[in-house]
């Protein structure tokens, strides 16, 4: 066991006084109570410094069409490869919330939510982010998003970063992940995430059982490592983690139950970010938070779809910065939004899109450096009638990882990506 | 003091606690009466029941079980009309083409669940749990992933090659795997050609494989060995060895030189130490300990010597799976209750062990899923790591509410009837433990339920918890019981 439960002595001679520790403490708090106590200021909680700061990951599955997303309504290449799905120039009815009129790029007109957030300045666009050899199948692309890796065969990227900035076990709730399961992506060797679909149901589902289980399933499962049993040993370790299951278990859903200080849409992506807002607002350790939106693979009558797709994500993002400038977390949480891939350049048959290559990315905050970055990929010098990348988005995870989470982990995005990559001037810090 | 001896248990020490440990580690644990028949007999056959499974009969699995063409190739006809669709630019009919292959793309997912759930039948139904043990284990070992190969059928045909293999001869598998068209596909062998080798067979035969990480190969090793594989690749659903793709120039691997092809390369690997070394320890952790650092230093004493009677077997797995088994060493009290239960241990032995109702597959594979592990989806080519790393916070939930659900029928939306099945005999093998003392109901039901012997706090609180049922153990009042033992941290023992 290499990990060394604090003793009594050093709580006291710090003047910390923890009625709970004992050997049965969990895991977690020892984390919190190590970092209460240590004597290093830059693992100090004061907001602003950087182990303070959260990353929220959100996925939009199935491949969301980056040309109708961020839309270079200039382009007569654009039009003549879209006929009916093509979105007009800001001027006309429907047409492109405007981004940048020299380059003739909008937004896609339901992303009203995305256009206040840049005119708020926390908005930050990265075109046509995408990798080599892209990949067309939804897995495997998500893979290699995932892991950052081009085989797509490795942990998870955030899981990895957990690992590489945590000295010794990461804390038991370092990462949250709100959906049926976890995402690899925060798949460590070491770091796991809490994850739940819906926090009712992270909790022993045998206290809805009639005939009162409860108080006897506590004294069970809150009692930590009895006595009698080796502190190194596998029950003591499943004794552990069954006591820190319960206090997180009261922790989320404790935190969820608030009601939030802004009005959220009624959106399942908005519930979720509801739910992210909330625990943020209770002081969790969590450091970076997931949430994911099905529903992009657009082969079919694409309009009308993508078009409600960007309003439930536009606005859910919106409700979610709002909550953070009322809680005062604004300066400590950004946003980033990703696709597996974009769409191809030319509509179907179907008056939908087919898998396609690079796509924008977004990130969301007031660090952010507000507007348009990166090149637009050009919809002339084609690959196949796919869009050649102008962005790694190792380079957006690099500069995460190194800007944005750095402190504590810093220099982990090399080890992570088994590679330097560029960072990208698309933060404020 | 551990007993590190490789003899066989003393037949004084056998009893139904030792019975019971066998059953689960060399299988995935089985009923009460099971646990007293292996009791009954001598150690070593008990073993020999276990391990000499072909004497036992067994339901064949014909290759029709799964349906082997939705992934055919396709014909000459129809490359001829995707052909001429695209040369004609018919948008249409290459609209009509993609929807087909995006349908043909969802059937085989479809049937992907099929098989994980059926494997998941078979281990809960099977006569001979060790072989489908053993081919968990070696899923694990050469561990393939769907997402990689995208052909159900082609993982149907893998883990049909280990189960037939599952506890023959090492040195065959890894002959076999090299042969395989989901492996070969998963590792990109398929796209390996003289001029441009792929290394990533070569590599994870000897990291993974056969050798283990850092095993006295170097870069070049692994690049001449990707050399002596290119060709090894598949026509449908064969093995196919392309001499026009092979490069049959001199290779030198380990410092031996030759115009080696891959069989060639894995008798080099296999002629050495290292594999016997590196497989047996993986075993220990898989049938033994998998406790943080292990197997430990003291330990790989019995490792060691499990490895020279692998050599001496020239590989042959039952000689050695033999001797452990049957060893004083296994059955020691430091490796009772020493291993956490994999996903697929925990519902596969829940329902064997308790006797519950099978409820509905598509939910328990589900379930598996969320705790960590999806059968023919491992989360990379290193398998998946185990031991303490299947719990978490998240896990261990969905591990308790699982139990619920299976005991109970219990679902996220409700549903629960605490009547839907009659644990009769669980209530009859707490009658033979207590010879019908009622006041040692409790104490019985840990010793029944759980791999550890209870501690006294732990037995104290488990007592008031069953009287705060509010009655005799039987019926509806020992479901619930059997929902608060499972739920015990140290349910997830084994």
């Amino acid at each position: 066991m290499e990990h060394t439960p604090f003793s009594r002595r050093i709580f006291l001679q710090q003047g910390v006084t923890l009625a709970s520790l004992t050997s049965t403490l969990p895991w977690f708090i020892q984390q919190s109570a190590m970092a209460m106590l240590s004597p290093d200021p830059r693992l100090s909680s004061r907001p602003g410094e950087p182990e303070d700061r959260i990353l929220v990951v959100v996925q939009l599955s199935g491949g969301n069409d980056g040309l109708n997303t961020v839309v270079p309504y200039g382009s007569d290449a654009y039009h003549r490869a879209r006929p009916s799905l093509a979105i007009g120039t800001p001027t006309t009815k429907d047409g492109a919330l405007q981004l940048d009129d020299k380059q003739g790029i909008g937004l896609h007109p339901r992303l009203e939510g995305f256009r206040d957030l840049l005119d708020s300045g926390c908005l930050a666009v990265v075109q046509g982010v995408g990798y080599p050899n892209p990949n067309r199948s939804h897995f495997a692309s998500m893979d290699i998003w995932h892991t950052g890796k081009p085989g797509g065969r490795d942990h998870g990227w955030i899981g990895r970063y957990i690992d590489c900035s945590c000295s010794g076990s990461p804390a038991a709730d370092a990462e949250v992940a709100i959906g049926r399961s976890a995402p690899l992506a925060m798949m460590g060797a070491k770091a796991n995430p809490v994850s739940f679909e819906n926090a009712r149901l992270y909790q022993w589902s045998g206290k809805e059982l009639p005939g009162g289980l409860t108080a006897s399933y506590d004294a069970a499962n809150r009692a930590g490592a009895l006595d009698g049993i080796d502190p190194g040993s596998q029950a003591a370790f499943l004794m552990r983690t069954a006591l820190d299951a319960q206090l997180s278990s009261d922790r989320v859903r404790a935190a969820i139950a608030k009601s939030p200080l802004v009005n959220y849409p009624g959106t399942k992506l908005a519930g979720q970010m509801q739910s992210i807002g909330a625990m943020i607002r209770d002081g969790m350790k969590t450091r970076v938070y997931y949430a994911s939106i099905n529903g992009f693979d657009t082969h079919g009558g694409q309009a009308g779809t993508h078009g409600n797709l960007m309003r439930e994500v536009g606005e859910a993002m919106r409700a979610f910065q709002n909550d953070m400038k009322a809680q005062g977390n604004q300066d400590r949480v950004m946003t980033m939004v990703f696709s597996e891939f974009g769409r191809r350049v030319a509509q179907n048959a179907s008056g939908g899109t087919d898998h396609g290559t690079a796509a924008p990315m977004f990130l969301i905050g007031t660090q952010v450096q507000a507007g348009v970055h990166g090149t637009h990929p050009s919809l002339t010098n084609l690959d196949d009638g796919d869009l050649r990348f102008t962005t790694d988005f190792r380079s957006v995870y690099a500069t995460l990882m190194d800007r944005w989470l750095s402190a504590p982990g810093k220099g982990c995005a090399a080890k992570v990506l088994g590679g330097r990559y560029d960072t990208l001037k698309i933060l404020r810090t | 003091m551990t007993d590190f001896s490789l003899e066989p248990i003393r037949t004084s020490d056998w009893n139904a606690a030792a019975a019971r440990h066998l059953l689960r580690r060399a299988g995935f644990g089985g009923p009460p009466e099971q646990v007293q028949a292996l009791a009954a007999m001598k150690p070593a056959s008990a073993v020999e029941l276990l391990l000499d499974y072909e004497r036992t009969p067994t339901v064949e699995i014909p290759d029709s079980t799964f349906d082997k063409d939705i992934r055919r190739p396709p014909t000459a006809e129809e490359r001829e009309v995707s052909q001429r669709a695209r040369r004609m630019k018919d948008e249409a009919l290459q609209q009509q083409l993609q929807q087909m292959r995006n349908e043909r793309d969802r059937e085989d997912r479809e049937q992907l669940r099929e098989i994980q759930q059926w494997w998941l039948q078979r281990m809960i139904e099977t006569g001979r749990p060790m072989q489908e043990r053993m081919t968990l284990f070696w899923h694990g070992h050469f561990a393939t992933g769907y997402r990689g190969v995208e052909n159900s059928y082609h993982m149907f045909l893998q883990n049909q090659m280990l189960r037939q293999h599952a506890t023959g001869n090492f040195a065959d598998l890894v002959m076999r795997i090299l042969r395989d068209p989901a492996m070969l596909k998963y590792l990109d062998n398929d796209e390996s050609r003289k001029g441009r080798p792929n290394e990533n067979l070569a590599r994870e035969l000897m990291e993974l494989f056969v050798l283990g990480e850092g095993n006295g190969y170097t870069e070049d090793d692994i690049k001449e060995g990707a050399r002596a594989l290119t060709g090894y690749t598949f026509d449908d659903d064969t093995f196919a060895f392309e001499t026009n793709r092979h490069d049959d120039g001199p290779k030198t691997i380990f410092g031996s030189t030759g115009n080696w092809n891959g069989d060639d390369f894995a008798r080099i690997i296999l002629s050495r130490k290292e594999p016997s070394l590196y497989i047996c320890a993986k075993l220990y952790r898989t049938l033994v300990n998998d406790a943080p650092g292990m197997p430990g230093r003291n330990e790989m004493r019995v490792v060691d010597a499990l490895a020279k009677k692998m050599r001496e077997g020239q590989y042959d797995l039952k000689p050695v799976l033999r001797t452990l088994l049957l060893s004083r060493h296994f059955y020691d009290p430091a490796n009772r209750a020493s291993m956490i239960k994999s996903p697929v241990q925990l519902v596969v032995g829940a329902t064997r062990e308790l006797g519950v109702p099978v409820r509905n597959m598509s939910t328990v594979n589900a379930a598996t899923d969320l705790m960590g592990q999806s059968l023919f989806m491992p989360p990379s080519v290193k398998g998946w790591d185990g031991g303490q790393l299947w719990i978490n916070t998240s896990t261990l939930f969905v591990r308790q509410n699982l139990l619920v659900y299976l005991i109970t029928g219990a679902g996220p939306e409700g549903g629960a009837d605490l009547g839907s099945w009659d644990p009769a005999p669980i209530r009859a093998a707490l009658d033979s433990a207590t010879a019908g003392d009622a006041s040692r109901d409790a104490d019985a039901l840990l010793d029944l339920v759980l791999a550890c012997d209870a501690t006294p706090e732990r037995r104290k609180q488990f007592r008031s918890a069953m009287e705060a049922l509010g009655g005799p153990l039987e019926g509806r009042r020992l479901v619930r019981a059997l929902c608060l033992v499972t739920a015990l941290p140290e349910y997830q023992l084994c």
